[in-house]
């Protein structure tokens, strides 16, 4: 998925140890440590405007940028990046490409590069998207890359996760199946009710379902659709089957600020990266409340 | 812990282009519906300044009926209920979570749909005006 030139990487790291120990070190050594760092990145640049000359292509990077702890960086605002284009790049590759050959205080989270750890959802042309599953050759040029809205910026690409991970904490996002069942046995699920809840375990915790949510930004203690999402796995989990249990889940599902709070604007399953179908689950939790109330039957 | 940089007004209103159909549809949903209230109130109003007798009330009607703008904005009353109505039956259908994958597309159809009774309706909207029938 991800292609990237690993000596970079190494010589990156190796200057952001070098000024890490700088302190320790006399001021010639420091001299030189910051010497050799730039040195290193102005190589990094010049390998750059050559692989530019010789790719095909190459593309414009708009970045947003922001450092509360650093003068000059307070007042957002947006870099240029010009990176060559290489077939299968994807828009973390270039961020990547551009944090390696021009600045490396560009700041943004990854890890996996495949989709899996969540940790590099972003704001990319207009839509919230996982970096590292999105096509360069998919998106409109020059590509415009912000921070997740509705929540804080920390810096520069990275925004604070906390209030999106006590949501999802908040549904007790953990299988609490039978407590008599025999210690050290398999609890089996039927293939059938595998299939139920396959899409709704499939969530990455990447939280652009919930920077997407209109309803989310207006109301701070929504739950949001990972966290609803998150509930239904558990719900719907036959294997769950106490009934205080269920009711339990519910309570939380159907309070002020749970499941009745969407508007089934679409927002969430249309940025969701591993395609959970979010609507969908919320609107049938919330039948299930509506059924549990009214029971006519 | 960090501080942080508020994004402000843009963050809510400035990415208005950015919509997918599903917002769309819940703006113009809430629009139109408001838009209905607003006009139930004035249609109250009006009426009811009309109802000294049955002169009084054909005369406001006449009069209110040869302006054009009237005309006009009875079209628009008309586009609003059509989208509020086709939209409102697609939001039940959500509601009972039928077809939600293509919600969109039934949003478009509302949008075609509610074109194409308005086109259809503006012959009998503009009929009579002017001294005619
Ligand atoms: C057959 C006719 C109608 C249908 C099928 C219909 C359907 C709906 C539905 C399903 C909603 C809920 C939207 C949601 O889930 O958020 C709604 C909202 C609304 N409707 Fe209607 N409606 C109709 C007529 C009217 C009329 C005549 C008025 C005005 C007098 C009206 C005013 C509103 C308003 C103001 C809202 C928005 C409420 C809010 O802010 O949540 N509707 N309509
Ligand atoms: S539901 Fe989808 S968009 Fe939301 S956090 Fe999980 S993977 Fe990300
Ligand atoms: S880097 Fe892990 S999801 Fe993108």
């Amino acid at each position: 998925m991800s292609t990237q030139i690993p000596e970079q990487e190494a010589e990156a790291e190796s200057s952001a140890e070098a000024e890490a120990d700088a302190s320790a070190e006399s001021p010639q050594e420091k001299r030189m440590a910051k010497k050799a760092e730039s040195a290193s990145y102005r190589d990094a640049q010049k390998k750059a405007q050559e692989e530019i000359e010789a790719a095909e292509r190459a593309v414009q990077l708009k970045v947003f940028r922001y450092d509360p702890e650093v003068e000059g960086k307070q007042e957002p605002r947006f870099d240029e990046f010009h990176v060559p284009f290489t077939k299968g790049m994807t828009v973390l590759d270039a961020l990547m490409y551009a944090r390696d050959h021009y600045d490396p205080s560009l700041t943004f989270r990854h890890s996996c590069r495949q989709a899996v750890c969540g940790s590099d959802a972003m704001f990319v042309n207009g839509q919230q998207r996982l970096c590292c599953k999105t096509q360069m050759s998919e998106l409109e040029w020059p590509v415009r890359v912000e921070p997740l809205p509705h929540q804080d910026v920390v810096k520069d690409l990275v925004v604070d996760m906390q209030h999106f991970y006590d949501q999802m904490h908040s549904v007790e996002p953990y299988f609490q199946g039978d407590e008599n069942a025999p210690s050290g046995e398999e609890q089996k699920q039927t293939r059938e009710n595998r299939e139920k809840i396959k899409m709704s375990t499939r969530c990455i915790w990447c939280g652009a379902c919930m920077s997407s949510c209109n309803i989310a930004a207006g109301d701070n203690e929504y739950l949001g659709p990972a966290a609803i999402n998150k509930a239904y796995r558990f719900y719907m989990d036959e294997r769950e089957d106490q009934e205080e249990l269920e009711e339990h889940r519910l309570r939380i599902l159907e309070q002020e600020h749970g499941v009745w709070r969407c508007q089934t604007q679409f927002s969430c399953t249309e940025v969701c990266p591993k395609d959970i179908p979010l609507t969908e689950h919320i609107q049938e939790l919330k039948r299930e409340a509506v059924k549990n109330n009214l029971k006519f039957w | 812990m960090s501080q942080s940089y508020n994004r402000g007004l843009v963050e809510d209103f400035g990415r208005w282009k950015e919509f997918q159909a599903g917002m769309w549809a819940w703006i113009f949903h809430k629009f139109t519906g408001w838009i209905l209230v607003g006009y139930l109130f004035t249609h109250i109003a009006v009426l009811s300044t009309a109802i000294q007798g049955p002169e009084s009330y054909t005369t406001t009607l006449q009069s209110l009926e040869s302006i054009f703008v009237v005309r006009i904005l009875e079209i628009g009353l008309l586009s609003t209920a059509v989208f509020h109505i086709l939209n409102g039956t697609r939001l039940l259908l959500v509601d009972l979570g039928i077809g939600l994958g293509s919600q969109d597309k039934s949003f478009y159809a509302s949008l075609v749909l509610t074109g194409a009774i308005v086109v259809a309706s503006v012959p009998t909207f503009l009929a009579g005006l002017g001294g005619g029938v």
